[in-house]
């Protein structure tokens, strides 16, 4: 919108030097030399602009061209050959990739494992993460530092946070083991991560242990941006502690959790690294998602065909449901944000 | 919006707030500390246990998995440190991801520069561009990435190999935080530059890079963080040693699977570097993913 009236301002400008006050309504930026008569030099200052303009984003489109887009052209491309890595793209063999892919077992699981973790991560995250939230945006000693901690797990390379669990759930040996037999309890016989029956949930619950700490640091922040005169008035009201919670600053941190939430699942959909590491996406197939499928497709069984349907599915399953979402609840937050920053415009 | 990128220097404001916000709810009872308490246990548990491991001895270990080291052996540090491949590893993920921050910080902000500050036809396009690349992760171009890098670029098991595609694939997120930023800078600031004669270009460098420091700081910590933990690319790009460090844990890991303190110990180094930087720019990157996350 900005731009198409700055685009209008421009052709107007020349000839519109006595009615100097239509055209700068629309302007956020002011242009050098801009408002000067003399269409020449006007020209001059437009290829100039021009050549800034490329100059900056030159670098990064060419980056982000070769090794973004490129790669991915490159992915659709793949997928509708028949290819095992060698030699010339030749054996041509249309929508075959992707039947294959959508009549695999292994991958229709993986693809159930992505949408178990997407809703799980939410279903666990949310609550704990608001509870603690919550509970530390109250009055106390050492907030700060409980903050930090807290955010540690996130900070750690998927891979550290996956080795250290990889030991702790050692069957019999591992201190999980260990604890739960101290209280009566016994693991499974083959391992939290070796029994298919419990291998998924685990990951579920060490991958909650590592974002976690996002989740209540962004709900932390959201909290502290509730201005106190709400919290004040609330009180003045004689609401209480958990009143106030409830009806002021859980809805006030909306926007925020919607936008954690969305990107809580584009991270779920692409899970890899701790799957890779804890169970390699076994036992029997438990907990392969589809990043793994393909990862294992392409460099292990060089089907490169086959990976790269795989990765576009992976990819337009990512695109389906974050337009989704941005349709049906992340539209209600961009909404106001707009209508605001035209009013600053044309302020 | 913006705003909770640019509060930086705001604090003692921020601090006042905190004030009242303490005299409208003193809740710090017992049982609010005993919660905390537990959250924390659960937290830094794995991290603290895994510390201690490496100070024990793999007979400690299998004896009294649950116990503290008695006595303290240092046996399996030193063997990591002195090992040599420990540090090239760690030479490795520290060129790589400075080389990928440096590109994301320098690339990012000369891009973010017209799409906030210059009015042309198809900057909004442009700008979409860059927001769709956020949805795409590096592992759906992983095979061709891995084509490309190692075959027609003959970049395969270097460092710029691993560093490029990752400032490639970190300047979406970059150009996201960073356009707000440069948008929210006042226009007077601008005027006053151009009145003085100074062109775009001199604006940019003299005025522009200097006040938007904070923000490529912010940028810049998420890229660094990002590469200093990446697997998937150098897993598929980097072998023997040329590795980094999650490559060298996850393998070390896996070739000395019955040395559960040698594993503790070498794991714990590795995650020292990333918390001694997270402690250091904790700021930084609290305020990166909370502007990513409002902006």
């Amino acid at each position: 919108m900005p731009d198409r009236t700055a685009e209008v301002a421009d052709r107007d400008a020349p000839s519109a030097s006595s009615t100097p006050s239509v055209p700068s309504a629309g302007r956020t930026s002011v242009r050098p030399a801009g408002g000067g008569p003399g269409g020449r030099r006007r020209t001059g200052s437009q290829w100039r602009k021009r050549l800034e303009i490329l100059f900056f984003t030159a670098p990064a489109l060419i980056l982000f061209t070769l090794f973004v887009v490129w790669p991915i052209i490159k992915a659709v491309q793949f997928s509708f050959y028949r290819w095992k890595g060698f030699g010339p793209l030749v054996d041509f063999v249309g929508l075959k990739n992707y039947v294959s892919v959508l009549q695999n077992d292994v991958f229709i699981g993986a693809l159930e494992h992505n949408l178990i973790v997407v809703v799980m991560s939410i279903v666990l995250q949310l609550p704990l993460g608001l509870a603690i939230a919550l509970l530390l945006n109250r009055r106390m000693r050492g907030q700060g530092t409980l903050r930090t901690i807290i955010f540690v797990p996130y900070v750690l390379a998927e891979v550290i946070a996956g080795v250290v669990w990889f030991q702790l759930l050692q069957p019999q040996y591992g201190v999980i083991d260990t604890l739960l037999g101290a209280v009566g309890l016994h693991g499974p016989e083959q391992g939290f991560l070796g029994t298919p029956k419990y291998a998924l949930m685990t990951v579920i619950v060490v991958l909650t242990w590592k974002y976690l700490g996002l989740a209540v640091l962004l709900f932390l922040a959201g909290l502290q941006s509730v201005p106190d005169e709400l919290y004040e008035a609330a009180q003045i009201d004689g609401a209480g502690w958990w009143e106030t919670q409830r009806r002021i600053a859980i809805p006030l941190l909306g926007p925020t959790i919607r936008t954690w939430a969305f990107l809580s699942m584009i991270g779920s959909l692409q899970l890899f690294d701790m799957v890779w590491i804890l169970t390699g996406g076994g036992p029997a197939n438990a907990t392969t998602t589809m990043a793994t499928f393909l990862v294992t497709e392409g460099t292990k069984r060089h089907n490169f065909g086959i990976a790269s349907a795989a990765s576009v599915i992976l990819f337009v399953v990512a695109l389906v449901l974050a337009l989704t979402y941005q349709r049906f609840v992340l539209r209600r937050d961009l909404q106001p944000s707009r209508t605001h920053k035209a009013k600053k415009v044309t302020r | 919006m913006t705003a909770a990128v640019l509060t930086e220097p705001a604090t003692p404001g921020q601090s006042g707030t905190h004030r009242t916000r303490r005299r409208a709810f003193g809740g710090g009872n017992p049982i609010v500390y005993g919660l905390a308490l537990v959250v924390v246990a659960v937290t830094v548990g794995p991290v603290l246990y895994g510390v201690l491991g490496g100070f024990r001895t793999n007979a400690q270990l299998a004896e009294n998995p649950a116990g503290l080291p008695d006595p303290w052996v240092l046996t399996n540090y030193a063997k990591v440190l002195t090992s040599g491949t420990f540090w090239q590893y760690a030479l490795n993920s520290t060129v790589i991801a400075v080389t990928t921050t440096a590109i994301v910080v320098v690339f990012g902000i000369m891009a973010a520069y017209p799409l906030a500050r210059y009015q042309f036809r198809g900057r909004e396009q442009l700008f979409l561009v860059f927001v769709l690349g956020l949805l795409f992760p590096v592992t759906v171009a992983i095979i061709p990435l891995f084509i490309l890098v190692t075959g027609s670029l003959h970049l395969g098991n270097t460092w710029w190999g691993v560093a490029l595609p990752q400032a490639a694939f970190a300047l979406p997120m970059t150009v996201v935080i960073l356009r707000p930023f440069l948008q929210a800078l006042p226009d007077e600031l601008e005027e006053a530059a151009l009145l003085d004669g100074a062109s775009r270009i001199g604006f940019f460098w003299r005025i522009l890079v200097p006040l938007s420091g904070p923000g490529m700081v912010t940028v810049g910590v998420l890229a660094f963080v990002g590469s200093w933990n990446a697997y998937l690319l150098p897993l598929l790009l980097l072998q023997g040693d040329m590795k980094t460090l999650p490559l060298g844990v996850a393998d070390f890991s896996s070739e000395h699977a019955s040395d559960t303190a040698g594993v503790f110990a070498f794991t714990t180094l590795a995650m020292i570097p990333a918390l001694v930087f997270f402690l250091a720019m904790q700021k930084r990157i609290v305020n990166g993913l909370q502007g990513a996350v409002k902006g």
